[in-house]
């Protein structure tokens, strides 16, 4: 059985100046053990995709709608109990923040204690101890008999984000979602979280959704590639193919528009035109069409009819070029 | 140590600027047809013609060591801590603060945890149902609190429990030692009339407060590991919210130990604050100055309580 499938997600957050439709129409399968990287500019939904999968959208006006089966059980419909026994069991999460994530008043040993607690209810304070303990030796944290009493704000970014990713693994959860896990860390230590991630994975089984921005990251630890654009799916690959072959005029301004080694020296970076659209006024059709280099040459289509995803190639976009142009994106036809 | 030094220089000042008043302590020592002569013996029989530093030195030995205030024959000794005499009301000071203080320290007392018992659960009830009616009726009763003047409200109280319906007697003070109901019926209405007012604040502030932290990362990380929303709240939510509210909440309760003036007055409580009002009434400056710095102290020594607490409350700021 798939392990997690989405299916036709909306998330709709009621404001005064109007609905932000912040995804639509997401669908999406997760197998165990595989790593899916969920890509995207602020605003695109990633993330609020992400805390759909454990209920964690909060407002006073948030509309969820479609199927989020783990497992077969639909996680919204569930009830607070049910979802409060998978939050932490089943599917477990990794914030983007790790100096904001961990209560500033108790020490690391009690909260990952506390996380394996919640979901095992007879373990002793001295079990609890040594999972602690074990967990801070797992993530690398250096010296965990004497770090165990210490306080989050004792230690560094880097190990504090090592810290939640111990409490995140302590129950073996099926999912790990990482919510730009090393946006806020230094670049010395973002390969570190990263190559941690992939150890822990490895270890666990855990299958991983990985919301990035970050293309260098997605290329580091995924399998496969989901972009997504003003709440969107626009294209949905392998990670080879999502470099070599993008299928969607958005991935193609994407991988332009970031430096890399086999960027020729003569060769420009190209930022894609104007900004991401307001969610709620979003543009006609496709909402890239306005940015979008290629929407003239097909007439008024893509401003008056919306793209589904459909399958090109070994990938899936959601684009009105036909096949063959979709296939040629990156061969400089601009 | 630095509560000593701070207390020092507190003390110096209060000292100076009572001296630097237009009211002649002299003055007052003798009926309004008093000669220039007999004020002028009694300004050196107490010592007010000597320089103020001098004064303050005699002032500072007095707290230690006692003092002997007038002239042989006509001499009253006031034994260490002596804050002073009365010649208005020919006591010793320290007598008439340490007689006062047991009564406000009684009003405080009870005031305080009345106002943090009504104002953290108010506000939290609030918080908790933000939007709903129990929110709107908690910072509707805040903001009916903080505009209503104590005086007011004290009045009100008087007239509502006690004139029409008499279901209080009138507040007639007496130990808690002596007759502990007694003791409680006079202090129930200046409890509730201190309580309802400063609670309005913290309804405000423990309202915001915890909505404020629900916000936070952390709590949101608490959620996502399945925490059960009883457990949320008390463990991480109250916990962090809370500690600024105790921070203020130990200053408020000493800024009240000076004294409540006029819930004091309106109650015929005889406390701090009542012998504070009468002494300025009076031009009474021993007692000003000694129920001055009484009101000092007691915030010094909150600020340091208060300090030490956080360290306990806060890891964060944990001295190692």
């Amino acid at each position: 059985m798939t392990l997690l499938s989405v299916r036709d997600l909306n998330v709709t957050f009621g404001t005064p100046e109007g609905d932000v439709r912040a995804v639509q129409g997401v669908s999406f399968d997760i197998e165990p053990g595989e790593t899916v990287a969920i890509v995207g500019e602020s605003g695109s939904g990633k993330s609020v995709t992400a805390n759909s999968l454990l209920r964690l959208n909060f407002g006073a006006d948030v509309r969820i709608s479609g199927e989020i089966l783990l497992e077969g059980r639909d996680v919204l419909t569930m009830t607070e109990d049910e979802v409060r026994s998978v939050r932490g069991s089943d599917m477990a999460m990794i914030f983007q923040d790790p100096l904001t994530a961990l209560n500033p008043f108790y020490t690391v040993g009690r909260q990952i204690g506390e996380a394996y607690a919640i979901h095992h209810p007879g373990a002793t304070k001295k079990e609890l101890r040594e999972i602690a303990l074990n967990s801070l030796e797992k993530v690398g944290i250096p010296e965990p008999l004497k770090r165990v009493d210490q306080y989050p704000h004792e230690f560094s970014g880097g190990m504090r984000q090592r810290i939640v990713i111990a409490m995140a693994l302590v129950n073996n959860p099926k999912i790990l979602i990482a919510d730009e896990p090393t946006t806020a860390l230094d670049v010395t230590v973002q390969a570190q979280i990263l190559e941690l991630i992939a150890e822990m994975q490895a270890q666990h089984g855990s299958a991983v959704i990985l919301i990035t921005h970050d293309l260098g990251v997605v290329a580091e630890i995924t399998e496969r590639v989901m972009v997504m654009y003003a709440g969107r799916v626009v294209e949905s690959a392998s990670v080879e193919n999502t470099f070599a072959v993008p299928t969607h005029p958005y991935t193609r301004g994407l991988l332009k528009s970031v430096k890399s080694l086999d960027t020729a020296r003569h060769e420009r970076l190209e930022p894609i035109p104007g900004t991401p659209p307001s969610l709620i006024k979003l543009p006609s059709g496709c909402p890239f069409h306005p940015r979008c280099a290629f929407a003239d040459s097909l007439g008024g289509r893509c401003s008056s009819e919306a793209p589904e995803l459909r399958i090109v190639g070994s990938s899936r976009s959601a684009c009105h070029l036909p096949d063959e142009r979709l296939l040629g994106l990156m061969g400089g036809a601009s | 140590m630095f509560a000593v030094v701070l207390l020092l220089i507190v003390s110096a000042f209060t000292f100076w600027i009572f001296s630097a008043l237009p009211s002649d302590p002299a003055a007052l020592t003798c009926g309004k047809n008093c000669r220039p002569e007999v004020i002028e013996a009694n300004r050196e029989r107490l010592g007010y013609d000597k320089p103020l530093v001098e004064q303050y030195g005699a002032y500072m030995k007095g707290i230690f060591a006692g003092r002997t205030y007038g002239e042989e024959g006509a001499s009253v000794h006031c034994p260490a801590p002596s804050l002073g005499y009365s010649y208005d009301r020919h006591e010793c000071v320290t007598s008439l603060i340490a007689s006062t203080l047991p009564v406000t320290a009684s009003i405080a007392l009870g005031a305080f945890v009345l106002w943090m018992a009504i104002g953290v659960g108010l506000g939290t009830l609030a918080a908790l149902k933000r939007g709903r009616w129990q929110d709107r009726l908690a910072t509707g009763f805040s903001v009916v609190g903080v505009s209503f003047p104590t005086f007011f409200l004290g009045l009100m109280f008087i007239m509502i429990f006690v004139i029409w319906t008499g279901i209080l007697p009138f507040p007639r003070y007496t130990g808690i030692t002596e007759n502990p109901v007694d003791w409680f019926m006079a202090l129930i209405l200046p409890w509730f009339v201190l309580a309802l007012i400063s609670a309005a604040t913290y309804v405000r502030m423990t309202r915001n407060g915890i909505l404020e932290v629900m916000n936070e990362e952390f709590v949101r990380l608490g959620i996502a590991k399945g925490l059960p929303r009883k457990r949320l709240i008390v463990t991480y939510v109250m916990r962090a919210a809370l500690v600024p509210i105790v921070t203020i909440a130990g200053l408020d309760f000493a800024f009240l130990l000076g004294g409540a003036l006029v819930t004091e007055s309106i109650f015929n409580l005889p406390g701090l604050g009542k012998l504070t009002l009468a002494a300025v009434v009076n031009s009474d400056l021993p007692i000003l100055v000694a129920t001055t710095m009484v009101a000092a102290v007691f915030i010094v020594i909150a600020n340091a309580v208060v300090d030490v607490l956080y360290g306990y409350l806060d890891p964060r700021v944990r001295v190692k």
